[in-house]
């Protein structure tokens, strides 16, 4: 019996991507393997660590626990469009120019998460960015420059 | 093995009569937070995946009716937390879910998948006990409410039928003056199951009704209707002496995440912290009206 394939159309970083998915692909999968957008990173695949952090219909989601055919006629932004979003480049500038990047892995989803968190709220307090990101493990930089990259980027655009 | 089939029902009646052909083969997908962990690790190998986010017939809304409110299926975490009337009259609830996973969670999690996947640990579980909240469901032998209190048989399994679809939440109105509170124990700040949780409400009456989550197979509810837990009036003595005897219907165990000598100790520690935020609550409750 031949697999089932369901059509999807969704838009991604302001393109629109029409595909055939089978039922148990996810999000993160079809991302990186279909469309090639491998900067959202599948680590725990599990929902505890955020390094798949995408922002779908505006709400900050874990692309590694939602299937492909979910995404069916939303509106998202990967860490590849984060550029084009207010915050989006100040965040790259300010992650760089604070040395909030070791090995690398967790710092796509970082910086989606953060720009999801100056969405909602644009000048935070240290506190409010280390619960805006308690969804997001680092294993290498400790938090701390990472909080300094986010208060950097704050503040009106 | 049979292919996976994924279904997306845009009514009620399609996704129960998908339900009923699959039987417990298929898997009701909400916010896939619970079920698609399962999924991937392959705990769960359904036959069929039915995702209910399309329904038409299936509220997404948070509706009131005079004092009492009726939660949608499908409204998440986020969507509860921050809706203004629902801070103001059920802060316990809103602290419970403010608890769950992380930001990207929340976003997806639902109240309805929080009850549904039946964990002893479910957070926003004991608020909704100790508010005497009931369930709306619909299978194919019509609908029926039932209280939640009862609806829990063992961890992972309810009173639901395979066929059966909740709807809606339901907390009924209280007579002023009212107070809860909501409290959990973890090993660690965020993104972390509780070891143990727990809520109280102190009602018109002085009844006090506490609720434990994973201290046993399912939440258990206990009522103290004595009305000497009911304000800070009586003596600390006392006060432990009525908490202990709720505290003694509870059954925890040892697991990973904390040994049940220690659960028993932090049930009084945590009792104390939640009966006193209640108490609090509760004198205030006509101010914030
Ligand atoms: C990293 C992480 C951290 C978490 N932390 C917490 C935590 O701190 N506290 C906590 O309580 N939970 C936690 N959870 C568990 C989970 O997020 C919650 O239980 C959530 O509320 C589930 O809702 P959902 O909509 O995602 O459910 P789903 O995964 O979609 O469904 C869960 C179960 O309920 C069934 N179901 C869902 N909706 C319905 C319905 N309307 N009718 C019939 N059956 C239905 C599904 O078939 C499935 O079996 C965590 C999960 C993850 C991945
Ligand atoms: S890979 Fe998705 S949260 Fe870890
Ligand atoms: S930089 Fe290595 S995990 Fe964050």
């Amino acid at each position: 019996m031949a697999g089932q394939l369901i059509p999807i159309t969704l838009t991604v970083n302001g393109t629109t991507c029409r595909s055939e998915v089978p039922p148990h692909l996810t999000l993160l999968e079809f991302l990186r393997d279909t469309l090639n957008l491998t900067g959202s990173k599948r680590c725990c695949g599990e929902g505890e660590c955020g390094a798949c952090t995408a922002i779908m219909n505006g709400e900050a989601v874990n692309t590694c626990l939602i299937l492909a055919a979910e995404a069916d006629g939303s509106d998202l932004i990967t860490v590849e469009g984060l550029s084009a979003m207010p915050y989006g480049a100040r965040l790259q500038q300010t992650f760089l120019d604070q040395g909030a990047v070791q090995c690398g892995f967790c710092t796509p989803g970082m910086v989606v998460a953060a720009q999801y968190l100056l969405m909602n709220n644009p000048d935070p307090t240290p506190d409010e960015i280390r619960e805006g990101l308690s969804g997001n493990l680092c294993r290498c930089t400790g938090y701390a420059r990472i909080v300094e990259a986010v208060m950097g980027a704050a503040g009106d655009e | 093995m049979s292919a996976l089939h994924y279904a997306r029902p845009e009514s009620l009646a399609d996704a129960i009569a998908i339900l009923e052909q699959y039987g417990p083969g298929a898997r009701v997908l909400n916010g896939g937070t619970d079920l698609m962990v399962r999924f991937q690790k392959m705990q769960v190998t359904p036959e069929a995946i039915v995702d209910i986010k399309r329904v038409r017939d299936m509220s997404d809304a948070i509706v009131w009716d005079g004092d009492s409110v009726t939660i949608g299926a499908r409204v998440v975490m986020t969507r509860l937390i921050r809706d203004e009337r629902i801070r103001r009259r059920y802060p316990a609830l809103v602290d419970a879910a403010s608890t769950v996973g992380s930001i990207q969670i929340r976003n997806r999690a639902t109240l309805a998948g929080n009850i549904c996947n039946a964990s002893p640990a479910a957070d926003t579980v004991p608020p909704l006990l100790v508010h005497g909240a009931t369930v709306q469901l619909v299978g194919s032998s019509g609908s029926r409410e039932t209280p939640l209190d009862g609806f829990f048989l063992a961890p992972g399994k309810t009173a639901r039928a395979p066929d059966e679809l909740l709807v809606s939440i339901t907390i009924p109105p209280h007579r002023s003056p009212y107070g809860a509170a909501f409290g959990r124990l973890t090993r660690r700040h965020g993104v972390d199951l509780a070891s143990i949780n727990m809520a109280c409400a102190i009602d018109a009456e002085r009844a006090v009704t506490f609720a434990f989550g994973a201290v046993g197979p399912t939440p258990i509810t206990v009522k103290d209707t004595s009305g000497a837990l009911a304000d800070h009036t009586v003596s600390d003595a006392q006060r432990d002496a009525a908490l202990q005897a709720l505290i003694a219907r509870t059954s925890p165990i040892s697991d990973v995440r904390a040994s049940a000598a220690y659960r028993s100790a932090m049930l009084l520690v945590i009792g104390r912290r939640v009966l006193a935020q209640a108490q609090q609550r509760r004198a205030d409750f006509d101010a914030r009206e």
